[in-house]
C-alpha cells in the first residue's frame, strides 16, 4: 500500500490540511477553553534591554514578509497576466522587499535569541515553547533568506509561479498540488516544511498573540471615545426619563453649612 | 444629567501613622503569588521622597494620566490611538521592574540545613525572578522609610516644584509625612482609554475599575497610561493585575482589606453620586488648578429632591441612594472640603481623597516670632509647606489647603476649649466658617473614627446583575480557567494548571 509512498506528497499535499485544520480548530478551542493563556508574554517589563530595537525590527520585518507572503503567493497568476505585470519584475519586488524586510526581522530575531538566551531573568522565565519556537522562526528567516541565493540565479519567475500555483491548488483543495514543488531545490523545500511546522505549533505557542495583534487596532480604533464601561445588570436601564434634568434648572446651593 | 454611583476612599493622612498594615494585609490577600511579588497594590510611602515605583510622579519621564492638547482635546499623554498602537511592539513609556525593585527573598532554610561551622549561618537573600544569589539589596517597595537615604536624592520629589527645597534638608526644617497609595479607581481612568483590547473597564454600579484577566493580552499600554503605577504587569501569568477595591467585599458591604485592618483608622469608604454626562468636561479643564473645582462639579448632592428623582430614573438602588446621603466621603469633600484629590493634575478624576496632614509648628512660631492669628497658628508656620501638599493633592493651589488645615485646627482648637475649658466657643468654628455643630459632627467622624461612621458601604443588588441560579455549585472566586476541573494536570497551552491538594490516605 506504501510501496509507492512519497515524502513529497505527504509535506506538500497532505501536511497542509493537517496544519491548517490544526491551526483553526486549535485556534478556536485556546481561544474557547483557555482565553487566559492567550497572550503576548511580553518580557519588557524584565528587562528593557535590546527588546526595544530587537521587538521593533524583528516585528517590523515579519509582518511585512507575512502580507509579502500572503499577497505574492496567493493573488492568482491571472491577475498578473491581466495587468500586465511581467513575473521576473513581481519576482524581482520580491526579493528586494522581502530580502530587505528579511534582513531586518532576522537582526530583530538575533538580538531577541540572544537576549532569551544570555539574559538570566528572561532566560529563567523562558518556557521551552518560548526558546523553541524563537529558534524556529530563525532558522525559518535564515533559510528564507538562503533562498534569496538560488533565486537569483534565475530571475525569469518561472520557479515563483511553481509556487504560487502550489500555495492556490492547496487552496483549492487540489490533491496534486504537491507536484507544482516536487522538483524544486531542497532548501524551499525545508523552508515549506519549516513553514508548516510553524503553523501546526501555533495555537500551543505565544504566537497565538498575532491574532490579537491584528484585532487590536480594529476594536480599539472603532471604540468610541477612550473609556470603557461595562454593566452587570440583565435588563437595560429605562431610556425615556421624565425628569428635569438639574442642569437646565437654577443651581441650587450645595448644603454647605460653610459657605 | 446621567447619575452614576460610586464607592470613593478618602484618607485621612493626619492620623497615619506609617505601619504599613495596609499594605501588608493586602499584600498576604491579593499579591502573594508568582509573578507580582513586587507588586504592591496599597504601599506607603514616606514623604518627601521618590516614591514606588521610583519617581512615579515624574509625568515628564513616564508619560501617565492624560493631556490637553493644544487644540483643547483630551488625549492621554502617551499619545493618540494611533501613537498607542504604534508602540505595541515595545512600549518606551513601560517602567522595568527594577524601577520598582527586584523581588527577593531569604534563605530561611540554610539557618537549620548548614552544616556545623565556625561562623554562625545567615538567610542570604536571593532574587525571585531568577533565584539567583543578590549579594547585595538595593531597593525595596519601601525604601526611604522614615526619610530613608540622603536628601539630595530624595529632594527629586516632584511635589517640590516651585519650593527653594534646600533648606529643607537641614536637620531643623526636616519635615515627613506618610502617603498610603493605592488604585485611584478614577472616574477617568487613562488605564482603561490606553488598553488597545478593552480589558479594562469601569463598573456601571460602584465605578471599581478592574481588568478582564481573559481579555488582557499583555500589551502593557495601561501600566504606562496610569499615572499612579498602579497597574502592575504580572510577568508570570503575562497578564496586568491592579487593586481591585477588594470587590468580593465591597459587593457584600465590608470594607476593603486595607481599611477594614487600617490601625490608626484613617480610612473611609462611602457612596458619592456623580453626573457621567460632566465627566470630559471636567477632565478638559483649561487651567490646571481648576481640575480640582471641576470634580467637585461632578458631584452630585444626594439630598437635592431632583437629584434623588433622576438617580432613581437612572436605575440606581433606594439604600444606594439612602448610603450616598450618609457618605463620609460626600461630607469630607463637598461639606467641610478638607479631602483633596491626589494629583489632580493627571486629569483622570481620581476616587480616592487625601486629607493634609498637620504637623508641628516650626520652632519659630513656639518662641513668639511668628504671629498666631487671634489664638490659632498660621498654618503657614506648619513644618510640611502648604505649597508641598498643594502640589500633592490641588495641583499646586494652596488656597483649598490651607482652608481645610485650618478647619482641622479649629476642630482642635474648639474641642479643648469644650472638653478642657468647658467653654464652647462658637467663635472658633465662625472664623473658619463652620458652627459648632459641624465641628462636632467633624469630630465624631474624623477624629473618633467609629466603624459605622466611616464604613457607609451599601450592599451590591445581586437581583439585578446576577441569576443566583446558575450560580448554585459554582466555584466562585476563580482564577484562570474558570470552573474547568482540570483533565490533565499539564495544559497545552502553555499555562500551569495548580489543583487542590487533596488529604491522602495515611498508610
Amino acid at each position: 500500500m506504501f510501496a509507492n509512498f512519497s515524502l513529497d506528497f505527504f509535506i506538500f499535499g497532505i501536511m497542509p490540511y493537517i496544519a491548517l485544520t490544526v491551526l483553526i480548530v486549535g485556534s478556536i478551542a485556546r481561544y474557547e477553553r483557555d482565553p487566559f493563556t492567550w497572550k503576548s508574554s511580553s518580557s519588557q517589563l524584565l528587562r528593557r534591554k535590546q527588546l526595544i530595537v530587537g521587538s521593533v525590527f524583528f516585528h517590523v520585518g515579519i509582518i511585512t514578509v507575512f502580507f509579502g507572503h500572503l499577497v505574492g503567493l496567493f493573488t492568482p497568476v491571472w491577475i498578473l497576466d491581466a495587468l500586465g505585470i511581467p513575473y521576473a519584475l513581481k519576482q524581482w519586488m520580491a526579493v528586494l522587499i522581502g530580502g530587505i524586510a528579511g534582513i531586518v526581522a532576522l537582526i530583530g530575531a538575533t538580538m531577541l535569541i540572544h537576549r532569551r538566551l544570555t539574559d538570566a531573568r528572561i532566560r529563567a522565565t523562558s518556557s521551552f515553547a518560548d526558546i523553541g519556537i524563537m529558534v524556529l522562526i530563525w532558522l525559518q528567516l535564515f533559510i528564507g533568506l538562503g533562498t534569496i541565493t538560488l533565486t537569483v540565479q534565475h530571475m525569469d519567475g518561472v520557479e515563483m509561479v511553481h509556487f504560487m500555483n502550489w500555495s492556490q491548488s492547496v487552496i483549492l483543495l487540489n490533491l496534486n498540488a504537491w507536484l507544482d514543488v516536487a522538483n524544486v531545490h531542497w532548501l524551499y523545500k525545508a523552508h515549506i516544511f519549516l513553514g508548516l511546522l510553524i503553523t501546526i505549533l501555533f495555537p500551543f505557542t505565544r504566537l497565538v498573540h498575532m491574532i490579537s495583534g491584528f484585532a487590536a487596532p480594529f476594536r480599539y480604533l472603532f471604540r468610541p471615545g477612550f473609556q470603557l464601561v461595562r454593566s452587570r445588570r440583565q435588563d437595560p436601564l429605562p431610556r425615556a426619563r421624565n425628569v428635569v434634568p438639574a442642569a437646565n434648572r437654577a443651581v441650587k446651593p450645595v448644603a454647605n453649612p460653610a459657605e | 444629567m446621567r447619575i452614576r454611583a460610586q464607592i470613593g476612599m478618602v484618607l485621612n493622612l493626619d492620623k497615619c501613622i506609617g505601619c504599613h498594615t495596609c499594605s501588608v494585609t493586602c499584600k498576604n490577600v491579593w499579591t502573594s503569588r508568582d509573578g507580582v511579588e513586587y507588586a504592591w497594590f496599597n504601599n506607603v510611602e514616606t514623604k518627601p521622597g521618590l516614591g514606588y515605583p521610583t519617581d512615579w510622579e515624574n509625568q515628564a519621564r513616564w508619560n501617565g494620566g492624560w493631556e490637553r492638547t493644544k487644540a483643547g482635546k483630551l488625549q492621554p499623554k502617551q499619545g493618540s490611538k494611533w501613537r498607542i498602537l504604534a508602540n505595541i511592539f515595545a512600549n518606551p513609556d513601560l517602567p522595568e521592574i527594577d524601577d520598582y525593585y527586584e523581588p527577593f527573598d531569604f534563605d530561611h532554610d540554610h539557618l537549620k540545613s548548614a552544616p556545623e561551622m565556625a561562623a554562625f549561618p545567615t538567610a542570604r537573600p536571593y532574587s525571585k525572578i531568577t533565584g539567583e544569589r543578590i549579594e547585595k539589596i538595593e531597593k525595596g517597595p519601601n525604601w526611604e522609610e522614615i526619610l530613608g537615604g540622603e536628601f539630595a536624592k530624595r529632594s527629586g520629589d516632584y511635589n517640590f516644584e516651585g519650593i527653594e527645597k534646600q533648606i529643607y534638608g537641614e536637620y531643623e526644617n526636616t519635615f515627613m509625612m506618610y502617603l498610603p497609595r493605592l488604585c485611584e479607581h478614577c472616574l477617568n481612568p487613562t488605564c482603561a482609554a490606553s488598553y488597545p483590547s478593552g480589558a479594562i473597564y469601569k463598573r456601571e454600579e460602584d465605578g471599581i475599575v478592574l481588568i478582564d484577566q481573559e481579555k488582557c493580552r499583555g500589551w502593557r499600554m495601561c501600566v504606562s497610561g496610569c499615572p499612579y503605577k498602579k497597574v502592575y504587569y504580572n510577568w508570570s501569568t503575562g497578564k496586568s493585575e491592579k487593586c481591585t477595591l477588594c470587590y468580593p467585599r465591597i459587593e457584600s458591604g465590608n470594607p476593603t482589606v486595607c481599611s477594614e485592618t487600617c490601625v490608626g483608622r484613617i480610612r473611609y469608604l462611602g457612596v458619592m453620586l456623580y453626573d457621567a454626562d460632566k465627566i470630559e468636561s471636567a477632565a478638559n479643564a483649561y487651567d490646571e488648578k481648576d481640575l480640582y473645582d471641576a470634580q467637585l462639579g461632578v458631584f452630585l448632592d444626594p439630598n437635592d429632591p431632583v437629584v434623588i428623582e433622576t438617580a432613581r430614573a437612572d436605575g440606581i438602588p433606594e439604600d444606594w441612594i439612602k448610603a450616598a446621603q450618609e457618605s463620609p466621603i460626600w461630607k469630607m469633600a463637598m461639606e467641610w472640603k478638607v479631602a483633596f484629590p491626589l494629583h489632580p493634575e493627571y486629569r483622570t478624576l481620581p476616587m480616592v481623597w487625601y486629607i493634609p496632614p498637620l504637623s508641628p509648628i516650626q520652632n519659630a512660631a513656639e518662641a513668639g516670632a511668628i504671629g498666631t492669628d487671634a489664638g490659632m497658628p498660621d498654618v503657614r508656620t506648619l513644618r510640611i509647606p502648604v505649597k508641598y501638599l498643594a502640589n500633592m493633592l490641588t495641583a499646586g493651589d494652596e488656597a483649598p489647603v490651607v482652608n481645610a488645615l485650618e478647619r482641622m485646627l479649629a476642630m482642635r482648637s474648639y474641642m479643648r476649649s469644650k472638653t478642657v475649658e468647658g467653654v464652647i466657643d462658637e467663635g472658633i468654628a465662625a472664623r473658619v466658617g463652620l458652627s459648632g455643630r459641624v465641628i462636632e459632627d467633624m469630630y465624631k467622624i474624623m477624629a473618633l473614627a467609629d466603624y459605622e461612621d466611616r464604613f457607609v458601604i451599601p450592599t451590591t443588588h445581586r437581583e439585578q446583575v446576577e441569576e443566583a441560579y446558575d450560580l448554585k455549585g459554582g466555584c466562585g472566586f476563580t482564577d484562570s480557567n474558570g470552573c474547568s476541573t482540570g483533565i490533565s494536570k499539564g495544559s497545552l497551552f502553555g499555562g500551569s494548571k495548580k489543583p487542590l491538594k487533596m488529604p491522602s490516605e495515611v498508610q
